[in-house]
């Protein structure tokens, strides 16, 4: 008793010291623990695995849309004709100006993701372009926005053509 | 049983527990049923988490099976529609009863000095009511769930820099997903445990401040009665008067609180082409979209809900209560209550035309109301002193400060 009294007596902060040590230890310890539970509602292998997508281009008519399922999100591949190449090449689309070149590999194909930049709804087809029906974002042949709340342009997916008339959504690894 | 009684008396303090809080717990005379509204609220928990749990019984969280095992539930389970409508319905009127009893909390101005916790306590419980009550909604894996679900963890692409991570770690997924239905419903079960713990810690609060009451003074001991047998009655009264209504519901309209859209099961790449929040997220949603900014509108609605829990301090009177004896604060009170029907009433809506305007004002009114309410109650209390204060009041208002110059030994004599 007398010993340890006299101990704190001569060195207090030694004690201070373990305290802090055994608090900055345990607290080191409690958030690496956190770690696994918090990746482990990160997407799993199996939906990870699904993160590439293989889309015929053949059945798609000049002019016509088609929509499909990549990473589980709507992707909108639109064969464009002559006519809309011109019209979205004159213009530099809205609030989030960039040339249509920028926007597609080749002129003729528009592949974008089917989802709103506002909210995430899925934009319905028009002939001028789309239009989300949840907060009245336009999108032109583009994908560009035209107007509405949605911040910026319908995002461009990574995508390669495999061959003429196949490409290839996604990249292999993510 | 005297015997078993006096047994676990020397161990826990069964009698003085029931005596303190129940047969001599202390409540006012003067309540009126608008004082039901907490206990009410405790039963429909009651009603949510036993019909939670037989759902549970036999729903699978499972996105291929999801929507199906609901219709099982319909259709196969004996008295499955029963269990299923009471809790589709209990849902709504869970929000109606909270609602009302915020209201009162309001117009009385119950939430004033010493209830401040309670009225913390309370807006904690009302998130958590409103997280249970998004993450049920996706259940049933209709398209109004599904979308539902999609926009509003949409939101969280509002954090800075790591909002597009957020939201795939939320939804386990790209997009919301199988994942996210198993994560929902975990939640979604785990959630009334939490809430029970914080009804908990309000009735703990509340026991100790005791109710407030439609003076807005604290009665002295003659006023107040025994919370049983007048309360205990007076509560069950109320609940039979709210059973008889839930249940017209229930079995005569139980479709009304659900979207019809939301009996066609998901579909990741089609978008219902009206999408809806359940009615007690209509203002919030209004006020969401009011501005045309992702950050920003997100910022609104959180504010819009925190910005509740500074009122003990934006009300500046000193004059007790609340909206009974001061009219100004009563003004208030009906602007805002008017101003949330509105923006029920535009979040309902397609925004278009001059609705978007109108949700802009309403949006831009919300918060000035807050705003004013320290100038303005600041100047009613002159108005009122002008016009002459019953001098009891005066007298509780000089008492009041006494005590804190006592308190904060600022004695003259
Ligand atoms: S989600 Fe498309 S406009 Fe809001």
């Amino acid at each position: 008793m007398l010993k340890k009294e006299k101990s704190d007596v001569k060195n207090p902060t030694r004690r201070d010291f373990l305290t802090t040590a055994t608090g900055a230890v345990a607290g080191a310890g409690l958030v690496g623990a956190c770690w696994p539970f918090i990746q482990s509602m990160n997407p799993t292998m199996d939906v990870l695995s699904k993160a590439t997508t293989e889309v015929d281009l053949g059945v798609i008519k000049p002019g016509e849309s088609k929509t499909v399922e990549w990473q589980g999100k709507p992707v909108f591949i639109l064969h464009r004709t002559d006519k809309q190449i011109d019209e979205m090449r004159a213009s530099n689309g809205g609030k989030d100006p960039i040339e249509d070149e920028k926007r597609v590999d080749v002129p003729n194909w528009l592949v974008v993701v089917g989802l709103c930049t506002h909210l995430g709804c899925v934009p319905s087809r028009k002939e001028e372009g789309w239009l989300c029906p949840c907060h009245g974002s336009v999108y032109d042949n583009s994908g560009r926005i035209l107007k509405g709340p949605a911040p910026t342009n319908l995002e461009r997916p990574p995508y390669q053509f495999l061959s003429e008339s196949k490409i290839l959504i996604g990249n292999n690894k993510v | 049983m005297n015997k078993l009684v006096a047994w676990i008396d020397q161990r826990f303090p069964l009698t003085q527990f029931v005596k303190q809080e129940l047969t001599e717990y202390p409540t006012p005379r003067n309540l009126s049923y608008l004082w039901n509204f907490g206990s009410l609220a405790a039963l429909v928990l009651v009603l949510q988490v036993i019909t939670g749990i037989f759902l549970a019984m036999h729903y699978k969280a499972d996105a291929k099976l999801a929507f199906d095992s609901v219709e099982h539930i319909m259709r196969d389970v004996n008295y499955g529609w029963l269990i299923r409508y009471m809790h589709s319905t209990g849902a709504s009127a869970f929000f109606i009863v909270i609602y009302i009893h915020m209201a009162r909390t309001l117009y009385y101005g119950s939430f004033r000095k010493p209830r401040e916790l309670m009225w913390w306590s309370g807006q904690g419980l009302l998130i958590l009511l409103m997280a249970t009550a998004f993450m049920g909604y996706l259940l049933p894996w209709g398209q109004m769930s599904y979308w539902g679900a999609q926009v509003i963890t949409n939101l969280f692409r509002a954090t800075p820099f790591i909002g597009d991570q957020v939201v795939i770690w939320l939804r386990g997924d790209f997009s919301v997903g199988d994942a996210t239905l198993t994560r929902f419903f975990a939640l979604h079960y785990l959630f009334p445990f939490i809430i029970i713990a914080a009804v908990g810690f309000h009735m703990v609060a509340l026991h100790y401040v005791k109710s407030s009451n439609p003076s807005g003074i604290n009665l002295q001991a003659k006023d107040n009665i025994p919370f049983h047998p007048y309360y205990t009655i007076k509560d069950f009264f109320g609940f039979g008067v709210f059973l008889i209504i839930y249940f017209v519901f229930v079995f005569y309209s139980p479709n009304t609180f659900i979207e019809a859209d939301n009996y066609i099961p998901a579909d990741p790449l089609q978008t219902p082409a009206h999408i809806v929040p359940e009615w007690y997220f209509l203002p919030f949603y209004a006020i969401l979209r009011a501005i045309p900014d992702l950050f920003g509108g997100v910022v609104a609605m959180a504010l819009s809900i925190i910005i509740f829990a500074v009122l003990p301090y934006l009300d500046r009177s000193k004059i007790p209560g609340g909206a009974r004896y001061r009219p100004f604060y009563r003004l208030l009170f009906v602007v805002f209550s008017i101003d949330v029907v509105v923006l029920s009433y535009v979040g309902a809506k397609p925004p278009e035309g001059g609705l978007i305007l109108v949700g802009q004002i309403a949006t831009f009114m919300y918060f000035a109301l807050f705003t004013a309410l320290p100038a303005i109650s600041i100047y009613e209390e002159k108005w009122l002193r002008r016009r002459g204060l019953p001098p009891e009041v005066e007298e509780l208002i000089t008492a009041e400060e006494n005590q804190r110059d006592i308190r904060e030994g600022k004695t003259q004599s």
